[in-house]
């Protein structure tokens, strides 16, 4: 664990903190005694009056982690208070923003956000008043008997913000809230939840959010920790002090937001170059858990970057900026260019190869050619595959050949991701063809 | 289940003045309570009374009949829907019982219904000696058995997927046991439960008709209803009376469309999880009264408040159990120690039917029955062949055009409903007037019911079919067999399959009455597994009933596990277009 800055809140609250996370660790066993190690050794405490961003990738351990604090998931080992006590289970005085906004359908919006006090045995009458007020608060009214179906994206995380909001909860826990809505209609909704912030008339004491959306965490956050991934650990805490409410455009904001960029794409010296190329990707050899990535985003991607406006190097954050990608997309595209050697990230920057540009510059069947011979040569998982398809007299071999074989290295999801992965470029390359029907690979080209 | 709906409380605030609705409300509201408190006070009445107003033929008794059956199937429904929140959130919620529960639940679906009778009509009659009401438990106990099996199982199914958001949004707001069971698992259980309820009730009618004219061995018991109306048609050979009753059926399964299933339908229409309002809701006249009306607005009232407060109590019990034992029952020994109850109980059961066979019968005569079996499912296959080769094509090009869609599917769905062993005799006169082969002509008695079921769904799969796919189809000018190959008939596929399984299902059941038909004194009797089953109850052969219904499982279960469930994940996996 690298704590690049260290950030000294216990200066500016003197009260005992609301959360505190130590040395949590979370495994999932992966059969045949391997495990998968999803939170190694985090810790974190959040005080009063404070919004907190954890920022990272997805498989980085970041919703995990919002759902061991709630109490939803138990830690396999670790300390995890609330309030001074240990959490063994959903606790009162926390509630939840979903992603995916977790409506109940079949509720008008006036009894989704009832629910909660419903839970807590709150008298009828109260339960309106105070629902009402919630509603009222966050921008609703007028929509209290209609359902959810019927509202648009927006409206309906505005009600599972007055939803959290009506049981008065002393911290309130945001996971991912505005990825599922489009740019215009999060924008508002972040500046609306900040104006009230700041006002103070919000219900609760902090909150703490779940982003990979770096500017976000900069719009909203007091500080901010970067998770790294596999295992998901706590790279680096950042504070932000930028008064609100804060302009995108501000060159305190921009250097803010580069800053971050840098450091995830950063490299610890700890690391050999011979790892280098593969940070991101859980695993060495056979066992690299590969992300699903289409051929056509990664020349896209390549060929972005090529174009006059790049000159084949980019600034991460402007690149995003352009394509309209958030880092979760945006970076297993680089990697996997970084891992097939077409192009390399550092310092926030991501930077075509020689093999990148001539890839861009080839035709068709060239592309190929070159495509196939970075596949064989940097990913052993591919090489593996044609060799024992060569090898065999029959030139075929069943998926499970190879899925059990990865599954000794990694759960059974991330190995059928990592085999379809390989299978979709393998087939761009022309390396080895694949029959879903039998379930097997074969050397035939069907042209 | 409320009712709760701000349409409600909107139409109460507006309307102060009764209206038209409410005069007909008024109407329809008491002379259902009448009937009801008629009804029931018969079904209480002693036995004799059976023998005292004995069935009569005239049209006139008809409604009253079709009342009777009517109670009947409604409260089978009720104790199917109580035994499906039971059983299935019995097998849901706990490990254990979802390993004994489930296996017996697929059992349980492949037991003919009607071999059943013989056995619940004894134990009921026991239960409430010299009662019209141990009788009648035994009509809506063979009901039940036809209806619960596959709405236990869709009930189940949803529990089992409930939402991962919801779930965590609903522990992280810790509602109680009984909240999220009302708040949020029976409502998301409840499209799939309303869909398969009604599947269950156009089954129903076809046993609640067999089970009405019951005779096992020296005891016949017929209950007033249009079973036992058209029994005694049959018996006295009387064509017309026959007649009546189909026009009297057909206008029951009318009204309990229109009354019930329509108004369930629609509302159960708002518990779809779904992103966006979907093109086209399902609408009903009477739930759009019932909305607007004020008398059932000031008559609900009550039931609204009760059950619309009742699914938001807590109700959280305190843990009794002591912690020692709750520690004990996590571990590995305590699995072991329920397995072994489960493989005594099983190993004792079979020793038990093993038996009660051996006493009675000899082995020679369980190859007999296997083979009576053989015979029955190659009637089975070769109805079900004829069917599709009959029915795709047509379901097909009715599926094809809209307008003609939109008029024959509730004609389909309604025939599916159609107990078809009302008209058994009319195909009876007809194979005694030519002289046929019973052997063969019985036969497709037994797909005269079931075969609609395919026909409706061949014209949902096809309805349903893509424009997009039908428009490349035919710009690529893809005609003639090489469009029937390529293009639809993978589309209507998983349909299909859908409909083929509810058929071939029904047909095992039907056969235990197709393979005997009588007219007034004549019986015609085919060769099969249904016939020996339908005889040895109406000689009140206990040992050969329990060797039947065994060996008709075994076979439907076989038949299941080998045809329909591989090509039904061949169907969800491979052809599935969503």
């Amino acid at each position: 664990m690298t704590l690049l800055e260290v950030t000294n809140t216990h200066s500016n609250h003197a009260t005992a903190p609301l959360v505190d996370i130590s040395g949590v660790r979370m495994v999932y066993p992966k059969g045949d005694n391997a495990e998968l190690v999803v939170l190694d050794n985090v810790s974190l405490s959040i005080r009063e009056g404070e919004i907190v961003g954890l920022l990272g990738r997805s498989g980085s351990g970041k919703s995990t982690l919002l759902r061991v604090l709630s109490g939803l998931v138990t830690a396999t080992s670790g300390n995890v208070s609330w309030c001074g006590k240990p959490v063994i289970g959903p606790c009162e005085g926390i509630s939840m923003v979903f992603q995916s906004f977790a409506l109940f359908p079949w509720l008008t919006v006036l009894e989704n956000v009832e629910i909660g006090l419903e839970a807590l045995g709150t008298p009828a009458a109260e339960r309106r008043r105070r629902a009402i007020e919630a509603i009222d608060l966050i921008g609703l009214d007028g929509f209290e008997s209609a359902y959810p179906k019927e509202l648009s994206g927006g409206m309906r995380q505005r009600v599972g913000f007055a939803r959290a909001l009506v049981v008065h909860p002393r911290l309130m826990l945001m996971d991912e809230p505005f990825s599922a809505l489009d740019v215009l209609t999060a924008e508002t909704l972040r500046t609306d939840l900040i104006d009230l912030w700041i006002e103070g008339r919000l219900p609760i004491k902090s909150i703490l959010m779940v982003t990979h959306n770096i500017e976000e965490a900069v719009l909203m956050c007091d500080r901010t920790l970067i998770f790294s991934s596999n295992p998901g650990r706590v790279a680096t805490e950042i504070k932000i002090g930028l008064p609100h409410p804060r302009n995108r455009d501000d060159p305190t904001f921009r250097q803010l937001v580069d800053d971050i960029y840098a450091r995830m794409t950063q490299r610890t010296p700890a690391e050999k170059a011979e790892k280098r190329a593969v940070e991101g990707f859980a695993g060495t050899g056979i066992g690299m858990a590969l992300p699903r990535i289409s051929t056509n985003l990664l020349s896209g991607l390549m060929e972005a970057l090529a174009a006059p406006a790049y000159g084949g190097k980019a600034d991460l954050p402007d690149l995003a900026a352009t394509l309209q990608m958030e880092v979760d997309e945006l970076f297993p595209i680089a990697e996997t260019l970084q891992l097939l050697r077409f192009a390399e990230m550092a310092e926030g920057d991501v930077q075509l190869t020689e093999f990148g540009r001539r890839f861009v510059d080839s035709d068709i069947d060239t592309r190929k050619r070159l495509f196939a011979e970075h596949l064989v040569t940097y990913v052993p998982l591919s090489a593996l595959i044609r060799r024992v398809l060569d090898e065999r007299p029959s030139h075929r071999a069943p998926f499970t050949r190879f899925s059990e074989e990865l599954e000794d290295h990694m759960s059974e999801e991330s190995a059928e991701a990592t085999l379809r992965a390989t299978i979709s470029w393998g087939r761009y390359a022309e390396l080895f063809g694949y029959d879903e029907h039998s379930g097997q690979f074969n050397l035939e080209n069907p042209a | 289940m409320t009712m709760h709906h701000p349409a409600l409380e909107a139409g109460r605030r507006r309307r102060y003045v009764p209206n038209l609705w409410d005069a007909l409300a008024f109407g329809l509201l008491f002379g259902t309570l009448i009937l009801v408190i008629q009804g029931g006070r018969e079904t209480l009445a002693p036995i004799s009374a059976l023998d005292q107003a004995p069935i009569s033929l005239d049209p006139a008794m008809l409604p009253e009949y079709a009342l009777r059956t009517t109670m009947r199937m409604l409260a089978a429904i009720v104790a199917s829907l109580a035994f499906t929140f039971a059983y299935g959130a019995l097998a849901a919620k706990s490990r254990r019982a979802e390993m004994v529960l489930i296996s017996l639940l697929d059992i349980l679906q492949s037991v003919p219904v009607l071999g059943f009778l013989s056995f619940t009509v004894v134990g009921f009659m026991a239960l409430f000696p010299g009662r019209v009401l141990g009788v009648e438990l035994a009509a809506i106990f063979a009901i039940f058995t036809s209806q619960a099996w596959n709405m236990t199982f869709s009930f189940y199914q949803s529990l089992k997927t409930v939402p991962a958001d919801l779930d965590e949004a609903s522990r992280s707001f810790r509602l109680s046991g009984w909240q999220r069971f009302w708040r949020l698992e029976v409502p998301y259980a409840m499209p799939g439960l309303v869909w398969n309820t009604m599947m269950s009730m156009s089954g129903g009618w076809f046993f609640v008709v067999a089970s009405e004219a019951i005779s096992v061995g020296n005891t016949t018991i017929t209950l007033p209803g249009i079973g036992s109306y058209v029994a005694l048609a049959i018996g006295q050979q009387n064509l017309a009376a026959v007649g009546w009753a189909v026009i009297a059926m057909l206008i029951v399964i009318l009204i309990y469309d229109q009354l019930l299933f329509r108004p369930l339908v629609a509302w159960g229409d708002k518990f779809r999880v779904e992103q966006s309002a979907s093109g086209t809701a399902p609408h009903s006249w009477l739930l759009v009264a019932l909305r607007r009306t004020r008398l059932f607005q000031v008559l609900l009232a009550p039931y609204k408040v009760v059950f619309g407060a009742l699914p938001r109590r807590r109700f959280s019990l305190p843990v009794i159990i002591p912690g020692e034992l709750s520690a004990f029952s996590a571990t590995r020994w305590a699995d072991r120690l329920w397995f072994g109850l489960v493989l005594g109980a099983a190993v004792y059961a079979i020793w038990l039917i093993a038996g009660f066979i051996a006493t009675e019968l000899a082995w020679a005569e369980v190859g007999e029955v296997v083979w009576l079996g053989v015979l029955t499912m190659l009637r089975v296959i070769v109805l079900m062949t004829l069917a599709t080769l009959i029915w795709v094509p047509v379901g097909v090009w009715i599926g094809l055009r809209p307008r003609v869609a939109e008029r024959v599917q509730p004609l389909a769905q309604f025939l599916a409903a159609f107990p078809a062993n009302i008209v058994f005799p009319l195909a009876v006169v007809a194979i005694v007037k030519f002289d046929l082969n019973p052997n063969i002509w019985l036969s497709p008695l037994m797909v005269l019911g079931t075969q609609w079921y395919i026909l409706f769904n061949v014209i949902a799969g096809a309805s349903a079919f893509p424009n997009d796919l039908k428009e490349a189809a035919a710009t690529f000018r893809i005609r003639g067999w090489y469009w029937w190959r390529k293009v639809i008939l993978p589309g209507i596929f998983p349909y299909y399959i859908t409909g083929a399984i509810t058929a071939s299902g029904g047909s095992w059941n039907a056969s235990i009455v197709a393979e005997v038909a009588n007219w007034g004194g004549t019986t015609l009797r085919a060769h099969g597994l249904g016939a020996y089953i339908a005889e040895a109850t109406a000689a009140g052969d206990y040992p050969r009933i329990v060797l039947g219904i065994a060996v008709m499982s075994l076979f439907v279960i076989l038949f299941n596990r080998l045809v329909w469930r591989p090509l039904y994940a061949f169907s969800a996996n491979r052809l599935r277009l969503n």
